[in-house]
């Protein structure tokens, strides 16, 4: 889901760091109120994380390949607006030293990335298991939800930016001068991928390793985390 | 502190399977190199040959040079994930520079 430079125009890259540009503001925001000593390690953690699952490139059929982010289980478990701050970096330093997603992309990639999944996940998981009590299994179901639905609507995003290029950005005699390819091509090839491979895999992270630190580590998610909640 | 070790070492284990995310061949859809275009379509967009090379990440597809494949894939994993370490706990720390003595309560 990392847009390269090149399929999105220039302008198109404009308008997503302005889409992108207010949630760090307010991220950065939040975060000075809320983040503390014992909550910073935590947010290097899952944004290594982050970083790190995104490696894991799983085979789709038809040849593609797509992975997990992450984004929505930080987002369960530090906030939104940590993890807005915390896939952001990830995403930076892949695009800056690994070329993977665009340095002019980066606004967008971002927005998809790590505005998208966190926001979307963050409400799925509240809506489903906010108030449910420490051993629901409310918790995991919406976690692995919010991973599934989080990654798909931040596909979605993706295929929505790359498909409109043809329409928007061509010659005069309509040949396409960036991502050559449609929204009834990108749309489908986008959420197939996800919906059948990387989502499903974004759930499992997502449901497992909520369920690995409620058993193993509660402090994790009781003690230390719940400051930097909203 | 101590009580996160656990999840460092989980980092770690992570860094040293990454090669798992080198067996699916091909390339994610919207991610190909622009000289694909040429065999897909039959010809690379203006635009995007343009602007596709406009920065020259030093460790392009997570390789190493003169390194093989697997062990410069997990030495960009590392190499990566102590990075983002850094530009988190950095700025993670200025944020969190008030609120160190006096957690915020809610």
């Amino acid at each position: 889901m990392h847009i390269p430079d090149g399929y999105l125009s220039p302008q198109t890259c404009a308008v997503m760091y302005a889409a992108a540009a207010p949630f760090w503001y307010t991220a950065a925001r939040k975060l000075k109120k809320i983040l503390t000593s014992k909550t910073v390690p935590l947010l290097s953690i899952f944004s290594a994380f982050s970083f790190v699952i995104m490696m894991f490139n799983a085979p789709v059929l038809g040849g593609t390949t797509a992975h997990a982010t992450g984004a929505a289980l930080m987002a369960i478990i530090l906030g939104p607006w940590a993890a807005i701050i915390g896939v952001s970096s990830a995403l930076f330093i892949q695009a800056l030293f690994f070329g993977d997603g665009g340095i002019l992309a980066f606004g967008a990639n971002a927005f998809n990335m790590a505005v998208v999944i966190p926001i979307v996940g963050y409400l799925i998981y509240g809506l489903i298991a906010r108030s449910a009590p420490m051993k629901s299994s409310r918790h995991w179901v919406g976690a692995a939800l919010a991973g599934y639905g989080g990654i798909n609507a931040a596909a979605l995003s993706a295929a929505v930016e790359l498909g409109l290029q043809p329409l928007l950005f061509h010659t005069a005699n309509g040949t396409p001068l960036y991502c050559p390819y449609n929204l009834s091509q990108a749309i489908p090839a986008m959420m197939f991928a996800h919906l059948t491979i990387a989502g499903p895999i974004e759930a499992i992270i997502t449901a497992g390793v909520l369920v690995f630190l409620q058993k193993s580590m509660p402090d994790v998610l009781t003690g230390i985390a719940k400051e930097a909640r909203v | 502190m101590k009580k996160l070790a656990p999840l460092f070492i989980g980092l770690f284990v992570l860094g040293l399977l990454v090669p798992i995310g080198l067996l699916a061949s091909g390339t994610a859809w919207g991610e190909w190199g622009k000289e694909a275009f040429t065999q897909m379509i039959g010809y690379i967009p203006k635009g995007l040959e343009r602007f596709s090379e406009i920065w020259h990440a030093p460790f392009r597809d997570y390789a190493v040079k003169g390194i093989g494949n697997d062990i410069g894939y997990i030495l960009s994993a590392f190499g990566g994930m102590i990075l983002v370490l850094l530009i988190t706990w950095g700025a993670g720390k200025i944020l969190a520079r008030k609120n160190n003595d006096h957690p915020n309560e809610k």
